[in-house]
């Protein structure tokens, strides 16, 4: 983990807020009144039904979608940048499998303005592998996107996500159709991440079982947010037992503790 | 503009291409002696690696039936030329194709029907328009040419118009080919790492209105898209990276272009199609090699 800059690990109340935010297209409301705070170091999970409103949540905050309400993003120095750097990781990129575009070539388009055409520059390789490496996929450099499972692309686009580092790091159900082993893999990953550069980052999933493994934050959304806590409170909670059936018993295959408490006041909590 | 009728033999001019065509002229082949032929070589090189560059991007940014569109909407394009009592249509045609693109890229996204609907919709309307102005009075078989097209009445002037395309395409390549590639992949990722996604989008139907418009009268609309679409595809099937699919499909493209120019000759056919037919062979070969 050193070819990222080295960041703060304490949380010094750096997060990203959403305040009263609602999205309509045309006479449907998708969201109203959504408020969340997601803080440094921490893994919000957003679940929902289909329909929710899930996607539309993380399409706002690409600033794909018009909405009402504000957005607001804290870098580590408090201060407020005014392009904030979303890292995304999508669900599926969209390619057939005679794609021409290898690994390196993505990289290239990402973070040189050197033509990916005009073949991969030197300098652009050795930052490439060195951060593809950090991901178990410096072997994948050369192959084209159509070769590569779907547990090895979604390790390269989270390598490519983080790349710069971002303010906030946005995984929208980036493990649908890996398998088992890829999955544990890619969550390993992304909890490294989380612990040491302090990121915060949020899981759109609907998979209650991998997301209480993983998430240190489970933010329940229909329309609006109708639970907001940690996994624990999760499966105590009536609504959510409803909705899911949830097992208590899930809490146990816990992988990873959860973090130290985030030292910011409020800290899985609405605002 | 040469459409039907202009005659394939003219006059030598002076500067670069009268130095290439005297270049031509010492190749020992009968064809090569012919100043229609060598200018129609310099065109079939230059239209080679326009459609090879323009091509591989139709592809990858999943839009070959839009250019088969456009290429529909040029015959409307001529139509409002003629409308509107303009002696040369190109700027029309060009005008209209632009306008269409554009109208088309943003009724994609608005419609949220699905792509090959929209298009589909947009050729209809453009051919049935064009089709009802020019057949007005029965006049329709005056502008069959640009149904066939004719490289072997390329002229010097047409030549500094190809030149022209291919800067364009080379100034997209250079300033917004590693965005619209990201733009193909996940519109939404694109716009994650700050690439402006609409204009980009914009931008290259644009240079496919602009590009396809321009070339009808030499190939004909009939297989322009054929000649855009082949090489890149063929170039696909073996490419292990993306340099590596532009540097085939150039080399796929120049290679058919030249051979079917020289085959027409010999075979007194179309050249357009006759190209296409050779680019097939390409494409054939290449699904042969294909990498597993």
């Amino acid at each position: 983990m050193d070819t990222l800059p080295v960041v703060k690990p304490a949380c010094g109340g750096c997060c990203s807020k959403l305040e009263r935010l609602s999205v309509s297209f045309g006479d449907h409301r998708v969201l109203e009144d959504v408020s969340l705070h997601f803080h440094c170091g921490e893994l919000t999970a957003l679940i929902g039904p289909n329909g929710a409103g899930k996607t539309t949540l993380l399409r706002a905050i690409l600033g794909e979608v018009p909405h009402d309400g504000a957005l607001h993003f804290l870098d580590q120095s408090k201060r407020r940048p005014d392009r904030p750097v979303i890292g995304y990781v999508p669900q599926k990129l969209d390619f057939d499998p005679t794609v021409p575009v290898t690994v390196l070539d993505l990289f290239a388009g990402a973070l040189s303005r050197w033509p990916a055409w005009l073949g991969n520059h030197i300098f652009l390789r050795r930052r490439a592998e060195a951060v593809l490496a950090r991901f178990e996929a410096a072997h994948l450099a050369g192959r084209t996107l159509g070769r590569l499972s779907g547990g090895e692309l979604q390790r390269v686009l989270l390598a490519l996500a983080v790349t710069p580092v971002p303010h906030i790091l946005l995984l929208d159900e980036p493990v649908s159709g890996v398998d088992q082993a890829g999955l544990e893999l890619f969550y390993g990953m992304v909890s490294e991440l989380r612990r040491r550069h302090d990121l915060s980052i949020l899981l759109v999933s609907h998979d209650l079982p991998e997301v209480l493994r993983y998430a240190d934050r489970i933010v329940f959304i229909n329309r609006n947010v109708l639970f907001d806590g940690p996994p624990a409170a999760a499966v105590a909670d009536p609504l959510m037992r409803q909705a899911f059936g949830v097992d208590p018993s899930l809490l146990d295959r816990r992988e990873c503790p959860p973090p130290d408490p985030p030292a910011c006041a409020g800290a899985g909590a609405g605002p | 503009m040469p459409a039907a009728g202009s005659s394939g033999v003219r006059r030598r001019g002076g500067g670069p291409v009268s130095a290439w065509q005297r270049l031509v002229a010492l190749l020992p082949f009968e064809w090569a002696q012919f100043v229609f032929m060598q200018n129609a070589l310099l065109a079939v090189l230059c239209a080679s690696l326009l459609f090879a560059l323009l091509g591989a991007l139709l592809i990858n940014q999943r839009m070959a039936f839009f250019s088969d569109a456009i290429g529909h909407a040029a015959l409307t394009g001529v139509a409002l030329g003629v409308v509107l009592g303009l002696g040369d249509p190109l700027w029309a045609m060009v005008a209209f194709a632009v306008l269409l693109a554009a109208a088309m890229t943003l009724l994609r996204r608005v419609a949220r029907a699905s792509d090959d609907t929209v298009i589909s919709i947009f050729m209809s309307f453009a051919v049935a328009l064009g089709v009802v102005i020019l057949s007005r009075g029965g006049g329709f078989a005056k502008y069959t040419a640009y149904l066939i097209g004719d490289v072997l009445s390329v002229a010097p002037a047409d030549i500094a118009r190809l030149l022209g395309l291919i800067g364009l395409v080379l100034a997209f390549y250079l300033g917004l080919f590693n965005q619209a590639m990201f733009v193909s992949l996940n519109p939404s990722l694109a716009g994650s790492r700050r690439i402006r996604v609409r204009l980009v989008e914009l931008a290259f139907a644009a240079l496919v209105a602009a590009v396809v418009t321009v070339s009808i009268q030499w190939v004909g609309l009939l297989v322009v898209n054929a000649l855009l679409v082949l090489p890149a595809a063929a170039a696909r099937n073996t490419a292990p990276s993306v340099a590596g699919y532009i540097r085939n499909a150039v080399m796929i493209s120049m290679a058919s272009g030249v051979a079917g120019l020289v085959a027409s000759y010999y075979w007194a056919t179309a050249t357009g199609a006759t190209i296409v037919l050779f680019a097939m062979g390409f494409y054939l070969l290449s699904l042969a090699r294909r990498r597993p």
